[in-house]
C-alpha cells in the first residue's frame, strides 16, 4: 500500500525472486557473452582481435552481408505477400476463408526447418518435382539451395505474422473513417493511400520487425538448405562446435555483433512506433463486399496458391513419413516403417519434448503471471527493470542465447551443460515473453476495482491475486500458453547448441537426421511434431471461442 | 455495529503534488454522509484514505475512536460499492455475495440466510444463480451493494455508485439506496459528482474544492444558505451580480448598478455602507414585477414543467465569469410567456438572496452555518 517503501511482503519477495533468476539465467548470461567476446583464446587477456577478425575476413563478413540480404528480401516480400492478403481477405468475400485463416496459422506456428526440408524434398537436387520435370518435361529446374531456397521458404511462413498483423489492424478501423474519407471526395485508390495506409503502418512496421527479427535469428532453414549460402546464424553455430575445436571467444564475437544489431532495430522500432502509435476501436469495422470481374479471378488464384505453397511442406512430411524407404530413398510403397524406426530409436526425443515442453510452460506460466502483476500493478523501479528486462529475449536469437547459456554454466559455481535443465531455461527465456505479453494484456482490462472490492470484503491482498486476479487473468494467461508451448516444442536454434544424447528433442532429432539423410524418420518425427502442433492449435480455438491468434 | 468516522487534520500527497491540505470531518453514526466536489476535488481520494486502499500522509482518521491508519483494507471491515460495480465476472450473484461471508467463516446454514435475506432486500431474489454478464447495470449495482453490506461492515463507502447509469434508472437506484441506508442505518459515505444526487440523496452534504471543505451541511441549508460563491454555483445554479450595500438609519439595501435597490433585512452586522459584494440569486428567485432589475430577453427555452431564459441585464454588471443570467419560469403559475429581445423587469426575492464578500469568500446573510 505504501508505494514506493519496499516491504518484506508477498509481492516484495516474488519481485526479488524474479529479479535474481533474471539476473542468474540472463543478464549474467549476457555478460558472459560479451566479456567472453573480447578475451584472447590462449591467453585469456583482453583483446579486440575476435572483431578485428570478423570484418578483415571477406568469409566471415560475406556472413553478415548474406544475412542481410536474406533478411531484407523476406521482409519485403513478406510484407508485400501478407498485407495483400490480408488487405483482400478482409475487403471482399473470399469463400474458405475460415479454413484459409486455420492453414495460415498452422505454418505460421511450424517450425520453418520442415519447410526448408520438405522443399529439399520436393525440389532438391533428388526431389520429386526436380525428377518430374527433368524425366518427363526434359528441363532441368533451377536449384533451390542457397539464397533462393532461404527466401522461398522464410517467406512463405513469415509473410503469415504481417497477415495476422494487418488483418487486425484492418478489422480495429472503424468503417466511418472510411465513409468520412469517401463524404470528403476521396476516390477509392486514394482513400487506400490516405487513410487506410497510414492508420496501419504502425502494425506493418511491428510485424515487419517482427518478421526481420524471425529471419534473421533462424537458423534450421539456412542451415539445410542455404549450403554454400552462409548467413550469421550458421557461421556463429560451425565457428562454436566446428569439429576443429570450437572458437567460442570468436563466436561470442559474433554472437555480439548480432546482439547489437537486433538491439538498435529494437530500440529504432520502439522509438518510430512511439511516435506514430495511436489506438483504434472500432464499433462498427469493415464489411466484405462481394467480388467483381478478373481482378477477383486473380485475387483468388493469389490467395490459394500462397495458402497451398506455404501448407506443401505438411502434406509432404506426412504423405513421405507414410512411404516405405530403401536406405535414403522413398520408394512407392505405403508403410509405417519410418515411425516404428523413430520409436525405436528416438523414443526418448519425443519423451524429453513433452516433458521439458511441460516444465517450462509450468514455469513460464507462473512467472508470466507474477511478472505481468507486477509490472502492471506494482510500479516501482525494481519491477520496471524486471520489465525491461524481459524484453531482452525478443532481441537474442536463438543461436546466441545458446552460446550464452553454454558460456555462463559450464563452470563451477553453477554446471549445468549437457543438462536437461539447461534446455528448460532455454526454452523459459526464449518463449517467455508470449505468455507475459498475453498476461500483460488482459490485466490491463481487469479494473483494479475487482481486486479492491475483494480486500474490502475482507480477503487479503495475495489471496485475492489467487482467487480473483489470477482466476480472471486464466483467458489470457493461456491464449499465451499456447502460443509458447507451441513455439518451445518447435524450438530448434538454441536447443541444436544445448542438446547432449540424452537431452535431445523432436526437433534437434528431425535436423539431425535430416542432416544424415534419413528423410523416412525425419518426416514421421516431423509428422508427430506436426500434428502434436494442430492439436494444440485446435484445443486453443475450442477453448478461447475464436478462431484468431495473436503474437 | 455500526461506528462514528472522525477525520483528523489529514494529509494526502503524491511526490510533491498535494491533494488534500489538511481536512477534518466528523461523520456520525449511521447517517448518509456526501462527499460532493468537481472531479479532481479529491473526494474520491478521501473515500479511498477511509477504505485504507490509498496511505495517509498526515493525519488520523478513526472509527470512533480506534485509529485505523496502519490498519490494512481488508481488516478494517468495510463494505464498498464501486463505481464500476466490480462484481466478480467469473462467480454467479450468490456466490458474489458470498464471498465475504466465506471469509468471515460464517456456518453454511447461516450464510444461505443471510444471503437470501439480503437478496429479497435489493430485490434481487429471482437472480440468485446468473452469471453477472447476463446482469443489466442496475442489477449489477444491486448485487454490489447486497455484497457490501451483507458482511455488516462498520461503515459502506460508495464511488459514484450511479454514473455509470442512464437517467432514468438513476433515480430509481438513488431511492433504493436511500431506503435500504434507512432501513439497515449503517454509517455510509457516498462519493459523487452531481449535486443534484447529492441533494437528492444525504443526510448531510461535505463540498470539496481542491482538498478543501467549503461547507458541510443538511442539504436544504447548502442550497439555501451556501457558505460561498463557489457553493452557490456549484450546487444549483446561481446568478451573480455585483451590488453595493447601503445603510441608511440601520436599514440596509442593496444596490444594483442600474439604480435598483431592495431593503435586505437579513444582512449580517458585518456589513459596512458602501461595501461592494456579490449577489447571488437563484433563477427561481425572481419574479416578473413593475420594478426590478431591468434586463432584456435573450433566449428561451422551453423544458415543459418549466421554461428557462438567458437573459442579459442592460444596465446592471454581471460578475466576470458569467456571460448572461437566468431566469426560470414554473409553467404550473405563469402568467405571461415572454419573447427574445423583450425587456422585463426582474424582482429578487430579499429572503432567499445571498450576499458575498467581494472575494466570494464570505456569505454576508446572519447565521450561515460553514460547518452545519
Amino acid at each position: 500500500m505504501d508505494k514506493g517503501k519496499l516491504k518484506f511482503d508477498f509481492w516484495t519477495i516474488i519481485t526479488i525472486l524474479i529479479a535474481s533468476l533474471f539476473t542468474v539465467f540472463l543478464i549474467y548470461p549476457l555478460f558472459s557473452l560479451f566479456a567472453s567476446s573480447f578475451k584472447d583464446p590462449l591467453t585469456g587477456a583482453f583483446t579486440f582481435n575476435n572483431f578485428i577478425r570478423f570484418f578483415s575476413k571477406k568469409y566471415y563478413y560475406q556472413g553478415l552481408i548474406n544475412s542481410f540480404l536474406v533478411t531484407t528480401s523476406v521482409t519485403i516480400l513478406a510484407i508485400l505477400i501478407g498485407s495483400s492478403i490480408a488487405y483482400i481477405m478482409n475487403t471482399y468475400k473470399i469463400k474458405g476463408k475460415n479454413f484459409l485463416e486455420i492453414l495460415i496459422i498452422i505454418s505460421m506456428l511450424s517450425p520453418p526447418f520442415i519447410g526448408a526440408y520438405s522443399w529439399i524434398l520436393l525440389c532438391g537436387r533428388n526431389g520429386i518435382i526436380t525428377r518430374f520435370f527433368l524425366n518427363y518435361l526434359g528441363i532441368k529446374l533451377p536449384p533451390i539451395y542457397g539464397f533462393v531456397g532461404i527466401v522461398l521458404v522464410l517467406t512463405l511462413r513469415l509473410y503469415t505474422f504481417i497477415y495476422l498483423y494487418v488483418s487486425g489492424a484492418l478489422k480495429k478501423i472503424d468503417v466511418s473513417l472510411i465513409e468520412a474519407a469517401e463524404s470528403l471526395g476521396s476516390s477509392p485508390s486514394k482513400k487506400v493511400f490516405t487513410i487506410v495506409f497510414p492508420l496501419i503502418l504502425p502494425t506493418l512496421l511491428a510485424g515487419g520487425l517482427l518478421v526481420f527479427m524471425n529471419a534473421l535469428g533462424d537458423f534450421g532453414t539456412p542451415m539445410l538448405i542455404g549450403e554454400g549460402f552462409i548467413v550469421m546464424p550458421v557461421l556463429i553455430y560451425s565457428e562454436f562446435v566446428s569439429e576443429v575445436g570450437g572458437e567460442a571467444n570468436f563466436a561470442a564475437a559474433l554472437s555480439t555483433i548480432m546482439v547489437l544489431i537486433t538491439l538498435l532495430l529494437f530500440i529504432g522500432q520502439k522509438y518510430i512506433i512511439n511516435k506514430k502509435s495511436f489506438t483504434m476501436n472500432s464499433l462498427r469495422s469493415m464489411q466484405p463486399k462481394e467480388f467483381k470481374g478478373l481482378i477477383g479471378v486473380f485475387s483468388y488464384i493469389f490467395i490459394y496458391l500462397v495458402v497451398f505453397l506455404s501448407i506443401i511442406p505438411h502434406i509432404t512430411v506426412i504423405y513421405t513419413s507414410l512411404l516405405n524407404t530403401r536406405g535414403q530413398i522413398f520408394t512407392n510403397e505405403f508403410s509405417i516403417k519410418s515411425y516404428k524406426l523413430v520409436f525405436q530409436k528416438l523414443g526418448q526425443a519425443i519423451t524429453n519434448t513433452y516433458l521439458y515442453g511441460f516444465l517450462a510452460i509450468v514455469i513460464i506460466v507462473f512467472l508470466g503471471m507474477f511478472i505481468a502483476y507486477i509490472s502492471t500493478r506494482k510500479r516501482n523501479i525494481l519491477t520496471s527493470v524486471i520489465d525491461t528486462i524481459s524484453m531482452i529475449p525478443y532481441i537474442i536469437p536463438g543461436s546466441v542465447l545458446g552460446i550464452m547459456l553454454l558460456l555462463a554454466f559450464n563452470k563451477k559455481p553453477l554446471i549445468l551443460s549437457g543438462t536437461s535443465i539447461i534446455m528448460i531455461i532455454a526454452f523459459v527465456i526464449r518463449r517467455l515473453p508470449y505468455t507475459l505479453r498475453s498476461s500483460a494484456a488482459i490485466l490491463y482490462q481487469i479494473s483494479e476495482s475487482m481486486e479492491e472490492a475483494s480486500i474490502s470484503l475482507g480477503c487479503s491482498p495475495v489471496k485475492t491475486f489467487f482467487k480473483i486476479t489470477a482466476v480472471m487473468m486464466l483467458p489470457g494467461v493461456f491464449s499465451g500458453a499456447i502460443l509458447s508451448w507451441i513455439t518451445v516444442i518447435n524450438e530448434l536454434s538454441a536447443s541444436v547448441i544445448l542438446y547432449t544424447a540424452n537431452t535431445r528433442t523432436m526437433s534437434v532429432s528431425i535436423y539431425s537426421e535430416v542432416i544424415r539423410a534419413s528423410y523416412g524418420t525425419a518426416a514421421a518425427l516431423s509428422t508427430i511434431l506436426t500434428l502434436t502442433t494442430i492439436i494444440s492449435l485446435l484445443i486453443f480455438f475450442k477453448l478461447s471461442g475464436k478462431k484468431e491468434i495473436s503474437m | 455495529m455500526s461506528v462514528s468516522i472522525n477525520i483528523e487534520n489529514v494529509i494526502k500527497k503524491y511526490d510533491r503534488t498535494i491533494i488534500i491540505p489538511n481536512l477534518s470531518l466528523k461523520i456520525e453514526n449511521g447517517e448518509l454522509f456526501t462527499l460532493l466536489g468537481p472531479s479532481g476535488c479529491g473526494k474520491t481520494t478521501l473515500l479511498r484514505m477511509i477504505a485504507g486502499f490509498t496511505s495517509i500522509e498526515g493525519g488520523v482518521i478513526k472509527f470512533d475512536d480506534k485509529v485505523i491508519n496502519h490498519i490494512p483494507a481488508h481488516k478494517r471491515n468495510i463494505g464498498m460499492v464501486f463505481q464500476n460495480y466490480a462484481i466478480f465476472p467469473h462467480m454467479t450473484v450468490k456466490q458474489n455475495i458470498e464471498y465475504g461471508l466465506k471469509l468471515r467463516k460464517i456456518p453454511k446454514d447461516e450464510m444461505s440466510r443471510k444471503v437470501d435475506e439480503i437478496l429479497k432486500l435489493v430485490k434481487m431474489e429471482s437472480f440468485k444463480d446468473r452469471l453477472p454478464e447476463r446482469l443489466s447495470g442496475g442489477q449489477q449495482q444491486r448485487v454490489a451493494l447486497a455484497r457490501a453490506i451483507v458482511i455488516h461492515p462498520s461503515v459502506l463507502l460508495m464511488d459514484e455508485p450511479l454514473s455509470n447509469l442512464d437517467a432514468k434508472l438513476r433515480i430509481e437506484m438513488r431511492s433504493a439506496i436511500r431506503d435500504i441506508q434507512k432501513e439497515i442505518g449503517i454509517t455510509t459515505v457516498y462519493v459523487t459528482h452531481d449535486q443534484e444526487e447529492a441533494l437528492a440523496i444525504s443526510d448531510r452534504i461535505a463540498v470539496i474544492k481542491d482538498g478543501i471543505i467549503q461547507q458541510v451541511g443538511k442539504p436544504k441549508d447548502i442550497y439555501t444558505r451556501p457558505s460561498n460563491v463557489f457553493v452557490s454555483t456549484f450546487v444549483g445554479s446561481s446568478n451573480l451580480l455585483w451590488g453595493i450595500v447601503k445603510i441608511d438609519n440601520g436599514i440596509k439595501r442593496l444596490l444594483f448598478d442600474d439604480g435598483f435597490s431592495i431593503q435586505m433585512n437579513k444582512l449580517s452586522d458585518e456589513v459596512k455602507d458602501n461595501q461592494r459584494v456579490i449577489v447571488s440569486i437563484r433563477p427561481e428567485e425572481f419574479s416578473v414585477k413593475d420594478s426590478g432589475i431591468k434586463v432584456k430577453i435573450k433566449t428561451s427555452t422551453f423544458f415543459g414543467r418549466y421554461i428557462n431564459y438567458q437573459i442579459i441585464p442592460i444596465e446592471s454588471k454581471i460578475v466576470n465569469n458569467q456571460h448572461y443570467l437566468e431566469f426560470t419560469q414554473d409553467l404550473g403559475h405563469v402568467h405571461e410567456f415572454f419573447n427574445e429581445g423583450d425587456v422585463i423587469y426582474l424582482f429578487p426575492n430579499p429572503e432567499k438572496i445571498n450576499v458575498f464578500t467581494e472575494d466570494g469568500e464570505k456569505n454576508l446573510i446572519r447565521d450561515v452555518k460553514k460547518n452545519g
